[in-house]
């Protein structure tokens, strides 16, 4: 008997990677672009999605939209999103008392067979609501938004690095709540200047639909931005 | 929270490599742009492992500062805080040199004798 040192050198969520690369070739195949929208609980991440859904507002392009919602605890998203006329895919992380605090790769694989990728071209997941875990896990999307609101105050750019850095786009929610608080929009930006310099930003507010017209406009653009096939 | 979940990730990277053997330690490189816990991890590593060949092994974190390298000026630096700019020159143009590693270095396993004559 004797020891030996066997050298790895393996990414640690080498396994996650290589089921949203083949995720993403499923999404690819049929012409799906795919969003995944993080922030902390309560940004308003499903309150966004109601505001953009809207069937009384303009649609996003000529884009047919799904959602797959990534809820901890039962279908209370899902059901707010069932009167907009796109097809919602519940997929429960956990069994009624909270579950995963993210989406992961595989999460997202056992939901395709129930989402349907031939009517869709854009498909926008809803990650769990968390400032940290999500950002670790790809799932095979072609792009990532993180929406922070201006109830969580502005220094969370500084306090959550990495979630700021793994998107495109960082859109503020509840911007119609800036008067109520001390939130510094100065502040905010400048946290994210020095953690994601340069990266876009939108200011929003899903509540009365202030700026929401850029955010639909941005998504419209995706498909073409990720280069996914037509 | 993650480290439960990064751990689980560890713990399956090493059964993959030890291939049935009886794992020691095994050592993980992790960057400080991570944000793991280490003390979480360990913590996690601990009972995930139970009743595989890591049930028992000690997980050895090495701490990989975060560093950046400007692409202007080519200066490269540790930054300690999340500023993601050169410290000389203030340009954004950097690249991440360092912090964003998360992976198995090496286990030790244990290897039966064997004879081969």
């Amino acid at each position: 008997v004797h020891r030996v040192k066997v050298r790895v050198v393996e990414d640690a969520l080498d396994a996650n990677n290589t089921i949203a690369r083949a995720n993403r070739d499923d999404f690819d195949r049929h012409g799906v672009t795919v969003l995944n929208i993080m922030s902390a609980p309560g940004a308003g991440k499903t309150t966004l999605l109601e505001r953009l859904l809207n069937p009384s507002h303009p649609p996003i392009g000529d884009l047919r939209v799904g959602v797959l919602e990534g809820d901890v605890q039962g279908s209370l998203d899902a059901d707010r999103l069932a009167h907009l006329h796109v097809p919602v895919t519940q997929l429960e992380t956990g069994n009624g008392f909270g579950g995963e605090c993210h989406l992961d790769a595989n999460m997202v694989r056992s939901a395709l067979p129930s989402i349907p990728l031939d009517d869709i071209d854009l498909l926008i997941i809803e990650n769990v609501g968390n400032l940290v875990c999500p950002a670790e896990f790809h799932v095979g999307e072609d792009a990532r938004i993180m929406v922070a609101s201006v109830a969580e105050g502005d220094d969370k750019p500084g306090k959550y690095p990495l979630m700021f850095r793994t998107c495109e786009l960082v859109v503020v929610n509840k911007i119609d709540l800036l008067e109520h608080t001390d939130f510094s929009m100065e502040r905010f930006d400048g946290f994210l200047d020095a953690v994601h310099p340069g990266v876009e930003r939108m200011r929003v507010s899903a509540r009365t639909g202030e700026g929401v017209d850029a955010l639909r406009a941005w998504l419209a653009r995706l498909p073409d931005r990720a280069g996914a096939p037509a | 929270m993650h480290e439960f979940s990064i751990a689980s990730a560890v713990v399956d990277t090493a059964v993959k490599f030890a291939s049935g053997r009886k794992v020691n330690v095994v050592t993980v490189r992790c960057g400080r742009l991570r944000q793991v816990v280490p003390d979480s991890l360990e913590f996690a590593f601990g009972i995930l492992s139970r009743e595989t060949v890591c049930e028992g092994a000690r997980l050895e974190i090495e701490d990989v500062p975060a560093r950046l390298r400007c692409n202007e000026c080519e200066r490269e630096f540790e930054i300690t805080l999340p500023v993601f700019r050169c410290r000389a020159c203030d340009t954004a143009n950097v690249d991440v040199v360092g912090g964003e590693e998360l992976e198995v270095d090496t286990i030790d396993v244990v290897e039966e004798a064997q004879c081969t004559a």
